[in-house]
Order: C-alpha cells, then structure tokens, then sequence
C-alpha cells in the first residue's frame, strides 16, 4: 500500500494563542495520533514571531493547516473541528481506523 | 506631507495625502482623505488597478512616501508589466525599499474550511509589509476577491470591516479597489465599510468611442468637483481634467504677432494679432482656410518661434505638400524642430483624449503658436455643446500660457455647423471669414474680419488670392455696379486702363492737330510774307528804276549843258536846278 511509504509534512500556522489555533493544534494532534502514527511530522509557526513566513504559504487565514507532502499541497483553515472534512483535506483515508 | 486646508469656514482641518495624479488633486482639492481608506470602484477595464498603482509610484517618487501593495488578482511580476508601459519601474522601486507586492493569491480548490476562523494571517502580512518599509500608503487591489475563495461571508465581512478600522489605527492612507456591482458601487457593498472617499470609474461609448470618467461619489469632510471628469491613461499615467482655470484672470500681452500675410495685417490696425489671442478661421470648403493657417505657422517659425500643427484633416506630408504650391517650405521647420505636426483622426478617441493629447503636446513642446486645423472635424464625435467646452478648456489653457492659437472652422449652410461657429466665435479674439462670392459663372473668394477684439481693423471685404508665391489680400474693384471679384474684377480694371489709353491716344491725337494746323498757319505766314517781300520788291524795282531813270536824265542834261556852254558859274546854276524842281 502507498500509504506503507508516505509521510506527511503538516505545518500548522497561528498566530498567538488564542482559542482557535489552540484547539486546531489539539485537534490536528488527535487526528493524527488516530489516523497517521509515525508517518506524520507537524511544525507549528506563530507568525506573530515570524510574519515573513505568511507570503511563501500565502497564508490569509488563521489558523491554517498546510500539507506540505504529499504533494500537492492542500489548504485547511479554520479550527479544524470537522474530522471528516480535514481527514479528507489531508487525503487520508478514515478506513483505516475501521479496518 | 502637503496638508491642506479644504474649507477655512468650516473648522475642519482634514489632512489629505496628495495622490499626485494629474488632475486629481485639484479635483479633491488636495487629495485622498489622509490616514482614511479610499475606494476606487468601476467596471472592469476601467483603470482602478492603474489608478492605485500609480498613487503608490507617485507618493513613493514624488512626496517620499513608501507604498504597499496588496495584489490579489495579478502576481507581482505581471503587476510590473502591465505598468511599465505607463513608464512606472516597480522593481527599481521595490529595490529602493519605496514599494512593496504581497501578492496573495487564494486558490478555492487547495482550501478547505472547517470551523472558526479569522484572516490574522492578512494583517500580520500587511503588518510586516507595512513595518519594513515604513509605508504610509497601502492599496488592496482588489479585496472583493477573498469573497470568492472563501465561502464563509459572515466571517469575511466581519473581517473586512475589522480591516479597515485597523488601517485607520495604522495611519496609512489607504485605496480599495472594487469591481462595480448591480446596483451597487460594489459587488459585495464594500461602500459600507469605506464610506470617507469614494471614486467612481466609468466607461462609456458614445458613438463608438470610448471616454473614461471619474467622479467623486463622495468625500466627507472635504470639497470636491462633483462633476464627471473625463479622464486618460496614456504613456504617462492618468490625467484627469478639471476645467483648468474657471475664472477669467489670465494675464494678457500687448504684444503684436504678425499672421504671415502682409496685407491681412494691414487690415489688422498694420500689425497682427495680439500674442496669446484666439483666432478663428471660418469659411466654406476650399476658400483656403488651411493655407492661412499654414501661413500663420509659417511665419511664427520663420520668427524662430515653435509652433504646434494639429491636423484634423490631413496627413503632415499632405499639408507639406500642397503648401509647397504656394510657396510655403514647412519641411525645412520640421526638420530645424520649429515646426511640429501632431495629426490624427478626429475619431481616434474622444474629445477628451484630445484634449489632453494637445495639452500634453503643448507642455512638452513649449511652442508659442498652435494651429488646429479645423475644429469642425470634431463635432464628428461630439455634440456642438461638447466641443464648445472642450474648446473653452483648451483656449483657456493656451491663454493661460500665451499661446497664440489659430482655428480654422468650415461653414456650412447647414444649421449644426453655423451653431458652432458662433458657438465658438464668442469665445476668441478674431474672427476672420473667408467667403465664396460667386459671379459672372465663376467662385472667388473673399475675405473679411469679423472682428478683432482691442484694436483697429478694416471693415472692408477683400479679395483672397491664392497665387503661386503666396496668399494676398486684393482690394475688391467698387465700381458704378457694384462690388466685383475675380475676373470680373480684372476685366473692370482692364476696362478701365484701356480707357485710360484710349483717352491718352485722342488727347495726343488732338495735340497734334494743332500741332500741325499751327505748322500750317506758321507756313502760310511765310508764303505770305514771301508775297509781300516780292510785291515790295516790285516797287522797290519802279523806285530804283525811276530814280535811275532821273538820275540818268540829269546826268545826260549836264552833260549836255557842259557840251553847250562852258562857263562854270552857270553850271552851278544848271546843277542846283533839278534838286529844286
């Protein structure tokens, strides 16, 4: 299976912590703890420390989940709360939970 | 920063940012509302990206103030492109830390929304934008776009009005672009949230030629032109055009310039136009108004004075040409740079677009003189009152800078062209009228000045010869029947010198008649003074003779006394006696 090799790169923006990109970080980190174990790497940037970085993912909305890898790179914005909707954002498939 | 006082009665002393537009300022009396965004809404093709590209290209280049701007349609890169043409260098600018492209770019398919969310990511760009390069000017271009790559609209509105309140704390001036929606300046009633200075950018085709318009919807707390301006984009950038100058303050010249025709300034108090005056040249087709005007311009040059020709009608090289005809070598001031052609197409753009174009011209190339040749051409593409005021701008402008201007206008016996040469004949300072006078099977043409603002000038008709050294003004021949022209004119005045000879010839004739009956007189005093020398003769012969006669009868007698008696004493006797008989 493809996803036997596949890693996925996420990089998560915020700014601050205010309330939604903390409950993004925890939800994106259960998630992945659920779907993704070991295959997953999360960065964090707050673009309060580092704005430079907002044009390169041309980041508008905050908080915004970027997949790097694979490619092609897919947006999520908001705080994530949606399960099913970000699982599939990410392109990873559910069934293997239920598998 | 140029801060402005709009309105000394009023206590409000609103700052303003200077947009350095052409035209624009003066507009809203000073500029865009300072510290407070604009909007700038059209429909598309109308010129809002250019409008607020070039705010940002002036504040960074001419009042030191550096410029973000956020590009959600067009990448940086295309964004220096398109506006290069109008001259601008973003990367020259950008480089030199005055200008700053954040393009952000929203892609509807890479993005996925789930729950709450807020556009932080937006400000803290702008913010770093903002804070690298010290910016004091920011324009989004266009924001209206975040409505179609996100879908949750409350979230966007809040945010957008959350925006611009920001922008307002940051002190920046900013301009919003956006698109024109139905009913609405704004497709998503962006208004609502800009509500200090609000643009309007038209489009409209009238007889299939396009004008731009600008207009000031709104602007609170301050003047401005309510009116819709026309305005350009050419090489330059944008111009709007406000009436330049409303009130009649212009300084006038005394000064005389001559219009390259000798006779025709005898007619003008002996020495010609005012310089800085208007003058119209009216007249039917082919009276030669063209050529007056190329004479104009010919003498200005020949003055070493620059002058500017704007060819309605005819190509450069054709006026060059058929001004050769008559004597006029206008190449040689082209090619010495006295003399500029400017034709085109009065259909090529709106009056407007011309407008501009000549005072673009004008501002560059300094002349002293301009022709336009004819203005007529220019109702083609506007109404008569459209071309009157488009007409009142321009000669307000040229008398502004003491340009003499020449207009040549063709009349027709056609109510609309008459219009608009009384239109614009109350409006300059000379009006010549060149007429057809049609007579005796032929067309000549006659000239008058209809009249000339501040000095003397003839009132008579003369007649307009077009000749193969140049143009002159003829006195009409006024005999017993009436005024004539032409050949007719001609013809009278060689009836007149053959008069004149034929009197000539009887006079002489008569002179020698008694010349010669003199001559006769004088011979016949001769003849008979010959006569009576003869006749006198005659008797002078009898005279003599007798005399002789006497004396030879006395000699003969004394020699026959002597024969018959000697003594002396009775000779004596003898001598004395005949004496005594």
């Amino acid at each position: 299976m493809e996803a036997e090799t596949q890693k996925w790169e996420l990089r998560l923006y915020v700014a601050g912590k205010t309330v939604k990109s903390v409950a993004a970080l925890n939800n994106l980190k259960k998630y992945c703890e659920e779907h993704l174990k070991d295959k997953y790497t999360i960065e964090v940037i707050d673009l309060l420390e580092q704005p430079q970085l907002a044009e390169g993912d041309q980041i508008l909305a905050i908080p915004t989940l970027v997949r790097k890898v694979p490619e092609p790179i897919r947006k999520i914005i908001g705080d994530l709360s949606n399960e099913e909707k970000v699982l599939v954002g990410l392109n990873v498939r559910p069934v293997n939970k239920t598998a | 920063m140029k801060n402005i006082k709009t309105n000394t009665s009023l206590q409000s002393t609103l700052l303003k940012t200077p947009t350095g537009i052409k035209g624009l300022d003066e507009l809203t009396w000073g500029g865009f509302p300072f510290g407070r965004p604009t909007l700038v809404c059209g429909d598309p093709g109308c010129g809002k990206t250019l409008l607020s590209t070039e705010f940002l290209v002036r504040g960074a280049t001419e009042y030191n103030e550096p410029g973000v701007f956020v590009a959600f349609e067009e990448k940086s890169s295309e964004l220096a492109m398109n506006v290069a043409s109008l001259g601008f260098n973003l990367e020259k600018l950008q480089s030199e830390n005055l200008l700053r492209i954040d393009h952000i770019h929203i892609e509807r398919s890479e993005i996925e929304e789930t729950g709450e969310y807020d556009l932080e990511g937006l400000f803290i760009r702008l913010d770093h934008a903002i804070k690298t390069i010290n910016a004091k000017r920011v324009v989004l271009d266009t924001i209206e776009n975040l409505f179609s790559g996100l879908s949750n609209q409350t979230i966007l509105r809040s945010e957008i009005r959350r925006l611009f309140q920001w922008l307002k704390e940051k002190k920046v001036t900013a301009v919003i672009t956006g698109e024109r929606g139905n009913g609405m300046l704004t497709r998503q009633g962006l208004e609502e949230y800009v509500s200090d200075c609000v643009i309007l950018l038209e489009n409209r085709v009238v007889n299939n030629i396009t004008t731009r318009f600008l207009r000031v919807v709104k602007y609170r707390g301050s003047v401005h032109g309510t009116n819709e301006y026309p305005f350009l984009i050419d090489d330059e950038g944008i111009s709007v055009l406000p009436v330049t100058s409303l009130l009649l303050d212009n300084e006038v010249s005394t000064e005389r310039v001559s219009s390259g025709i000798p006779s025709l300034d005898e007619m003008l108090d002996k020495k010609g136009f005012y310089r800085g005056s208007s003058i119209l040249v009216s007249g039917t087709a082919g009276t030669g108004k063209t050529s007056i005007a190329a004479y104009f311009a010919d003498n200005s040059c020949k003055r070493g004075e620059r002058c500017v020709y704007l060819a309605f009608e005819e190509s450069p090289h054709q006026i060059i040409r058929n001004m050769k005809s008559i004597g006029v070598n206008m190449e040689a001031h082209v090619k010495k740079g006295l003399l500029m052609f400017h034709a085109s197409r009065p259909t090529l753009f709106g009056l407007e677009m011309h407008l501009v174009a000549i005072h673009k011209i004008v501002k560059k190339f300094k002349p002293k003189t301009v022709v336009l040749d004819p203005i007529t051409n220019l109702i083609t593409i506007g109404s008569v009152s459209e071309v009157k005021s488009m007409l009142i701008r321009l000669i307000d402008f040229l008398q502004a800078e003491q340009i003499t201007v020449l207009f040549t206008a063709l009349t027709l016996n056609n109510t609309v062209h008459e219009q608009t040469d009384e239109g614009v004949s109350s409006l300059v300072d000379a009006w010549l009228l060149v007429r057809d006078i049609e007579s005796n099977g032929e067309r000549n043409r006659g000239m008058y000045i209809m009249k000339s603002r501040g000095m003397k000038h003839s009132n008579q008709v003369r007649e307009f010869v077009i000749r193969d050294t140049g143009l002159d003004l003829v006195d009409v021949y006024l005999g017993p029947s009436g005024v004539l022209t032409g050949s007719a004119r001609e013809e009278a005045q060689l009836r007149e010198q053959t008069g004149l000879v034929l009197r000539d010839f009887a006079v002489s004739r008569k002179d020698r008649e008694i010349e010669r009956k003199r001559a006769i007189l004088e011979a016949k005093i001769a003849a008979l003074k010959e006569e009576f020398e003869i006749i006198q003769d005659e008797l002078n012969k009898t005279y003599v003779e007798d005399d002789l006669k006497k004396e030879m009868m006395h000699k003969s007698r004394v020699h026959l006394t002597k024969r018959r008696n000697k003594d002396t004493s009775t000779e004596k006797n003898i001598k004395n006696t005949p004496n005594g008989s």
